[in-house]
């Protein structure tokens, strides 16, 4: 990695670091405070779907899915069964990825369209599952009384301490992909994303590696789904539905697809955007959503991150060899 | 991948009997032919002979209708490219498949893929093996754009080359596999007289380091430049076989390509 | 069934641009909701709302390929599924902006009560969905293999280039498959309404289930469409029987995604047309 994206990833996190002090003016510090441990939470979802959609090219509208599989089974294994929360998460994420790989392995033999229209149905059906096994779930009258999270002894309930729990998780899940791209399963995406044809001619196994991708980025909604789970305590299927994978599919366009920063921008950017400026829509947030996707899909495809680097003057934002030491 | 011939008259590629058909379109009907070791074998043809079909089967792109091909006595036909890639064959592609927005040694870079293993865990957590994998890649990769000439082009990016350029960058990548038989298709295509000299010499000079060429090619004066032995295809059959001097006075080589014009 | 309807939509904007277009189902809806309009507000007879339900829906086909799917014809499949499904949220968007949230009803299109047929009872509606279904199945095969404009459209999904070249004119072709399928979507809505109600977000279920015909049935092919429709509708009602109205949707769905994975070329398709699938 290049010393500017290294600069780029410090700066970002020290911005992170510091922001609740930056809000302390506001009157209204912990309300933001909250929006950004959302923002955080729901950008592990984008890192996973920005891996998938910007480098292994493929669509998923299933990560509300996946999130909400996280979620219900640190719900239910917590309450339930009164398990230790931390222990609880690699389960869900565990099973997250078992169920995207049963999915992936036949799905993503198929072009384009195809695979979208089944994680479409999948993310229906399990919506369809959350909401009818009330005696599991609590059905759409929801689950309560979900424990928080403890470290050493202390329970994290406020939201400050969320607030860095979740990011402290972000930083680590960017490092990690970050280092992902800048070697040889990087680039590897990167060919099977122009020319696949060719990638898999020279050896580059397309299908293994795009599977991977998808249960990685099942895994890390899977994550996401765990950390909301025992920040809101409480759990609902409408959080899971298929507008949810839409809205997170917006957050990684608006960004940029193929730059994880572009998917973490999107995502505080449209989470900002949810909860404080499209209030006043009320329920007419569905055609706000939609014009927004409908623009950024037609006109800005590289999403926001293009326009920022090309203000600077700079070469489009993406991983670069430029001097290949890690 | 381990099996090195030790009889080397016996032959690096064997099609038997391979037939391919696409809904209506028959483009291979039953071809067998044997390529020798280590030498330029190309492979000529009115358009619409089959002949990238040909090598699309070869490298797994398609899998022949019926017929089987041995590569070093072992079935590669029904594989999925990326395994005969991995097998020792690698390919350049008719219509230059390049990876445009990589870099010149990116694109080169990626042909190692085969050849190494770190996976996401390794790559993500920076295992000591995987620094010293991503090392012996860029170092390998550097010798191949060397080995073809284009170390001044290394981070440029690959959509800005010249065309020229970009057929040799493709070969390099497609040598980076470290193959044992090398499928060009096309490779003089749009090329000027002395890039196609130049592309000849290259051709040659891979030949020496001991990989087996297939060629796929129009240009005739290139075809008998380089190559040790000519496989003519007409319609998706066998029509002639042989050294370029005996095949380009053989009658039917020469009717099939005046009945084209 | 209205599956097979709206399978038929995804079918021929599919045989003329090889796009799978997400909105499918709020044709349906609008179509419905239309409909809904013009014999509610302004009280004119069903026979007349159905054709004014089509035309309107016909129109919204119209503007959203002339005005969307037009300036993304060189997009990546990526950009183009993105764009549909963006689309169909600003059509439910708006259809709850113009008819609120409440569910409608339109009055059957033949009174009387339902029909004793060998000892099951049918609703007369749902005869006139399956006539209206068989009909719109009859014109369309015969459009498509018999007169000049179907094959002309069939010929820009294969290869547009060479269709151009040959004076067919592309643009038109793809504008016109767009308009037809949102006419054959509300068709199915207006048929439907009466049974089932119509409501703003119904859209997006009925398209993926019609998509599920439409797979299941093999993509582009016509017959298959309404086999699968058939199919689907009845395994649907099947279940209905034993399972909980919410798993009842889900049924369609499973049935989606297993055809996907094993017979992606649907029963009536080509498997030729499935290789293509692969990578």
């Amino acid at each position: 990695m290049s010393r500017k994206d290294w600069g780029i990833f410090l700066g970002t996190m020290l911005l992170i670091g510091i922001f609740p002090w930056l809000v302390k003016p506001f009157k209204a510090v912990s309300h933001y405070i909250d929006i950004m441990v959302f923002a955080g939470i729901f950008t592990l979802i984008s890192i996973g779907l920005s891996m998938l959609m910007g480098y292994a090219g493929q669509i998923s509208m299933a990560q509300a899915a996946f999130f909400g599989i996280g979620a219900y089974t640190s719900g239910i294994l917590t309450t339930r069964f009164g398990l230790n929360p931390w222990l609880v998460m690699p389960a869900g994420m565990l099973l997250a990825a078992v169920v995207a790989w049963l999915l992936g392995i036949p799905a993503l033999r198929l072009k384009g369209h195809y695979l979208a229209m089944a994680t479409l149905g999948f993310g229906v059906i399990v919506h369809i599952v959350l909401s009818e096994e009330v005696n599991w779930t609590g059905g759409p009258s929801g689950m309560a009384d979900i424990p928080s999270l403890t470290i050493a002894g202390a329970r994290l309930t406020s939201e400050i301490a969320y607030y860095y729990l979740v990011w402290a998780a972000v930083f680590l899940v960017l490092l990690f992909c970050f280092l992902v791209l800048h070697s040889r399963v990087g680039r590897a995406l990167r060919a099977i994303h122009e020319e696949q044809t060719a990638a898999e001619a020279m050896g580059v196994p397309t299908a293994r590696l795009k599977v991977q991708v998808f249960v990685l980025s099942a895994v890390l909604a899977a994550l996401a789904g765990s950390f909301y789970t025992h920040y809101v305590t409480f759990l609902n299927p409408g959080s899971f539905n298929l507008m949810w994978s839409i809205r997170f599919m917006l957050m990684v366009m608006v960004g940029g697809m193929q730059s994880l920063w572009g998917a973490l921008l999107g995502t505080v950017l449209m989470t900002f955007v949810g909860n404080e400026w499209l209030q006043v829509f009320a329920d007419f947030e569905i055609l706000a959503y939609g014009a927004i996707l409908l623009v950024v899909a037609l006109f800005l495809p590289r999403g926001l991150v293009s326009l920022i680097s090309q203000g600077f003057g700079s070469r489009k934002v993406r991983p670069s060899l430029a001097d290949g030491s890690s | 991948m381990t099996g090195t011939i030790t009889d080397s008259s016996a032959p690096i590629l064997e099609l038997h009997d391979i037939r391919m058909q696409f809904g209506g379109i028959t483009a291979l009907k039953g071809l067998s032919y044997d390529v020798p070791l280590g030498i330029i074998q190309a492979v000529i043809g009115p358009n619409g002979a089959g002949k990238t079909t040909l090598f699309h089967c070869i490298s797994g792109l398609h899998q022949p209708t019926s017929g089987r091909i041995l590569f070093e006595k072992r079935q590669i036909s029904g594989q999925p490219p990326h395994r005969i890639a991995g097998s020792g064959i690698s390919r350049t592609f008719q219509h230059v498949a390049l990876f445009k927005s990589m870099t010149v040694i990116e694109n080169i870079m990626v042909g190692r893929h085969c050849r190494t293993h770190s996976g996401f865990w390794a790559t993500g957590l920076r295992f000591p093996g995987m620094r010293t994998e991503e090392r012996q890649i860029q170092e390998k990769a550097a010798s191949h754009l060397e080995f073809v000439g284009l170390e001044d082009a290394a981070h440029l990016q690959a959509g800005t080359l010249p065309l020229g350029k970009q057929k040799i960058l493709e070969m390099a990548r497609a040598l980076a596999t470290d193959p044992r038989l090398i499928l060009l298709d096309e490779p003089a295509g749009g090329l000027n007289m002395r890039e196609t000299e130049e592309l000849g010499e290259l051709i040659q000079r891979i030949c020496q380091s001991g990989v087996t060429v297939m060629l796929v090619e129009h240009d005739m004066n290139l075809v008998m430049e380089v190559s040790d032995r000519i496989l003519v295809l007409h319609y998706g059959e066998f029509l002639a076989a042989g050294p370029p001097g005996e095949i380009k006075d053989r009658p039917e080589v020469i009717e099939a390509y005046l009945g084209e014009q | 069934m209205i599956y097979a309807l709206v399978a038929i939509g995804y079918n021929v904007i599919y045989n003329v641009t090889e796009i799978i277009n997400f909105a499918q189902g709020e044709f349906v809806m609008l179509g419905g909701l239309f409909a809904v309009f013009f014999v509610g507000t302004l009280r004119l007879p069903v026979g007349v709302a159905f054709f004014g339900a089509i035309i309107a829906t016909g129109c919204v086909g119209f503007a959203m390929e002339r005005f969307v799917i037009r300036r993304a014809r060189d997009a990546s499949v990526l950009s183009l599924i993105i764009i549909t499904i963006a689309v169909s949220i600003l059509l439910k968007g708006t259809a709850m902006f113009c008819w609120g949230k409440d569910p409608y009803v339109l009055p059957a299109f033949s009174p009387g009560g339902p029909i004793l047929f060998g000892g099951a009872a049918i609703q007369p509606q749902a005869l006139w969905v399956l006539g209206v279904s068989a009909l719109i199945v009859i014109c369309l095969t015969l459009f498509f293999r018999r007169s000049i404009y179907g094959k002309a459209m069939l010929a820009c999904a294969d290869n547009p280039s060479a269709a151009r070249m040959t004076g067919i004119p592309v643009r038109q072709m793809v504008l016109l498959s767009f308009v037809l399928s949102a006419a054959i979507g509300a068709a199915a809505g207006v048929v439907i309404t009466p049974i089932s109600l119509m409501e703003y977000d119904r859209g997006a279920l009925l398209g993926l289930k019609g998509f599920g015909a439409a797979v299941l049935g093999g993509l582009g092919e016509f017959h298959g469409a309404l086999m699968a429709g058939a199919i689907l509708g009845l395994a649907e009602s099947f279940c209905a029987g034993y399972l909980s109205s919410g798993y009842k949707d889900a049924v369609a769905l499973v049935l989606l995604l297993l055809a996907l994975f094993f017979k992606p070329e649907g029963l009536f398709g080509s498997s030729e047309a499935a290789k293509l699938k692969e990578f």
